[in-house]
């Protein structure tokens, strides 16, 4: 083992890669800016998302509000803030979730023969169906609360994960220090869990993170079409859906959250490939 | 590819038992009485055992029968065929926009590597594959439609509009989606084609003068074709869901816009038909692929 770097120095050569790339080192900062103005929305956001006034309906934005007031009169910088709060949740929910049951499907198929042809095949299958139109389908049975959205993508991008993490599973099975646990007797989860588990975490990771941008995407998709979260609860997505009616005198209504969804999922999609890049230097490839 | 379209339908059965109460009940919606019910239940065979019910779903889906539509009783196989021209054009529409972007677009930065152009499309092609693409559609269909009056805004022409009406209303909507889908071509082109350029046969090619125009379209395109053709497998599941959304913010009676008005009348059969249609379409296409290669690389045998 003495080829290998000690952790300090892995992780001094993990940060230089990973702010090799300026723009890896931006989008860092711009979707941590994003997420502390969201969570700290009670505390930033200029009035009540909720207050209604209807003497200052479609405003446009200016000196009262910022970024203009919607159909209710309504504070469109604040509801952004508010409803960012939710959009995130959702995107970290779904890429958290996903991992988990992406883990436990792609860790039992790669160990356990028998299960592996079953497994595969269910996740193609899976896989076989358009992200939105799955996710629809299970929103429409479970019902539309962020819970049940995070709920219904998880299911959608668990396969994703879980044919990422067969694959590696498959190939760390093979080296001798495996075989070494085995031999020592060591019980198959825990070869699993602690000699297998932690050599394939950086593709986990990486997928991870584009999982977070795409579930932002199809919740606010979902949003979009109605068939999401209660329209009651607000989202980038539903404020899109809400202002569609009024494009033409108010087209900041849809503005301003496509652009902050564009821009989150755009600095976690950066984000992801200078995890890549940096985790796992062999893959670096310049797209 | 028969167990994954076997099991395409275990999960579609599967996903419309989910729902939770009595699913003629919930069909029938809270004005409906417990007679209705028990009807719909024996019409629907939902008094039968579970498995008999499985078994019953699944030898009718393989003869093409996918049950009834609860709002329009009609076939869903019906239902699904007068909706399928829009988004089966649609979907053809945007590839061919999509691929007239990236494929050139990819070979060229992949050529001129590292230059400004080369850095600006891959920002650019990132930024498109970031923007929701019901919002690039909103936004083009109120300034380019609406107020420049360039593309019809909404619908497919009316119920008796002639062919060339109806494709002209796909226009904008296919410009929509075909450049949100460049984007993940554009890089897959790029990508392959940088691989090759840098093999030891390019080199030999050049070193013998030949046109670089030769070396690129004639050696370099053609070992470059297979990673694109797996991305084109790839590019319709995304071009599907694209196009559920699209066909909403267009107006267009696609199967898009009629899964969704499905979930919202609770028509389970229509959704689960949809979805088995679409998966199943989505496995050819990539069996499709497969064979594709055969094509284009005389090593692959199966």
């Amino acid at each position: 083992m003495a080829t290998h770097p000690s952790p300090a120095a892995f992780e001094a050569k993990f940060l230089e890669l990973l702010f090799a790339r300026r723009a890896v080192l931006f989008a860092l900062i711009v979707f941590a800016i994003i997420a502390l103005l969201c969570a700290f929305a009670s505390v930033v956001a200029p009035s009540d998302p909720a207050k209604m006034s209807v003497r200052d309906r479609l405003t446009a934005p200016g000196a009262d509000f910022i970024l203009g007031a919607d159909a209710f009169g309504r504070d469109v910088a604040s509801r952004l803030l508010f409803a960012g709060r939710v959009s995130l949740s959702v995107g970290l929910g779904v890429a958290a979730l996903s991992s988990l049951v992406g883990v436990v499907l792609g860790l039992c198929a790669g160990f356990f023969r028998q299960l592996d042809a079953p497994l595969s095949r269910l996740v193609d299958a899976m896989m076989a169906f358009p992200d939105i139109l799955l996710a629809i389908a299970l929103v429409s049975i479970l019902g539309g609360s962020a819970v049940n959205v995070i709920l219904a993508l998880a299911i959608v991008y668990a396969p994703r994960i879980a044919r990422i993490v067969r694959a590696s599973t498959l190939v760390i099975r093979e080296l001798p220090f495996v075989e070494a646990a085995m031999a020592l007797g060591v019980s198959t989860p825990a070869i699993m869990v602690r000699h297998v588990l932690p050599n394939i975490l950086s593709p986990i990771i990486v997928q991870a993170t584009f999982i977070f941008a795409y579930a932002m995407l199809a919740e606010a998709g979902l949003s979009f079409l109605g068939v999401g979260i209660d329209p009651s609860t607000p989202t980038w997505g539903t404020m899109i859906n809400e202002g569609r009616q009024y494009i033409d005198q108010a087209a900041f209504l849809i503005l301003y959250p496509g652009v902050a969804i564009s821009i989150s999922v755009l600095v976690l999609q950066l984000i992801g490939d200078g995890l890549r890049d940096a985790l796992d230097p062999r893959l670096a490839k310049d797209l | 590819m028969v167990v994954v379209i076997f099991l395409v339908l275990t999960i579609a059965f599967i996903i419309v038992r989910l729902a939770p109460g009595d699913p003629a009940a919930v069909m029938l919606g809270p004005e409906s009485t417990a007679e209705d019910a028990a009807e719909l239940r024996a019409q629907l065979g939902l008094d039968r055992p579970i498995i008999v019910q499985y078994l019953a779903f699944v030898s009718n889906a393989l003869r093409g029968d996918l049950g009834t539509s609860i709002f329009f009783k009609q076939p869903v196989t019906d239902v699904l065929l007068g909706r399928a021209e829009p988004t089966v054009f649609l979907s053809l529409f945007s590839l061919l926009i999509a691929l007239l972007i990236a494929v050139p677009i990819g070979i060229y930065t992949a050529y001129r590597r590292g230059s400004l152009l080369d850095q600006t499309t891959i920002s650019t092609a990132m930024l498109a594959a970031s923007v929701p693409s019901f919002w690039t559609g909103l936004m083009l269909q109120r300034y380019l439609a609406t107020d420049l009056g360039w593309f019809p805004a909404s619908g497919y022409g009316g119920p008796d509009a002639m062919f060339w009406e109806r494709m002209r209303h796909l226009l904008l909507p296919s410009i929509v989606l075909g450049i949100v889908n460049s984007a993940l071509i554009l890089r897959f082109t790029r990508a392959s084609m940088l691989d090759i350029l840098g093999e030891d046969y390019i080199r030999t090619a050049r070193s013998k003068g030949m046109g670089e125009g030769r070396v690129i379209l004639l050696h370099a395109l053609k070992n470059a074709a297979i990673p694109i053709i797996t991305v084109i497998g790839l590019t319709f599941a995304l071009l599907v869901s694209g196009a559920v959304v699209t066909e909403r913010v267009f107006n267009i009676p696609g199967m898009g816009n009629l899964v969704v008005s499905a979930v919202l009348r609770r028509d389970y059969p229509v959704i689960q038909g949809t979805l088995i249609v679409v998966a199943s379409f989505y496995v050819l296409i990539n069996l499709l692929t497969d064979l594709a290669y055969l094509l284009v690389d005389k090593r692959v045998k199966y």
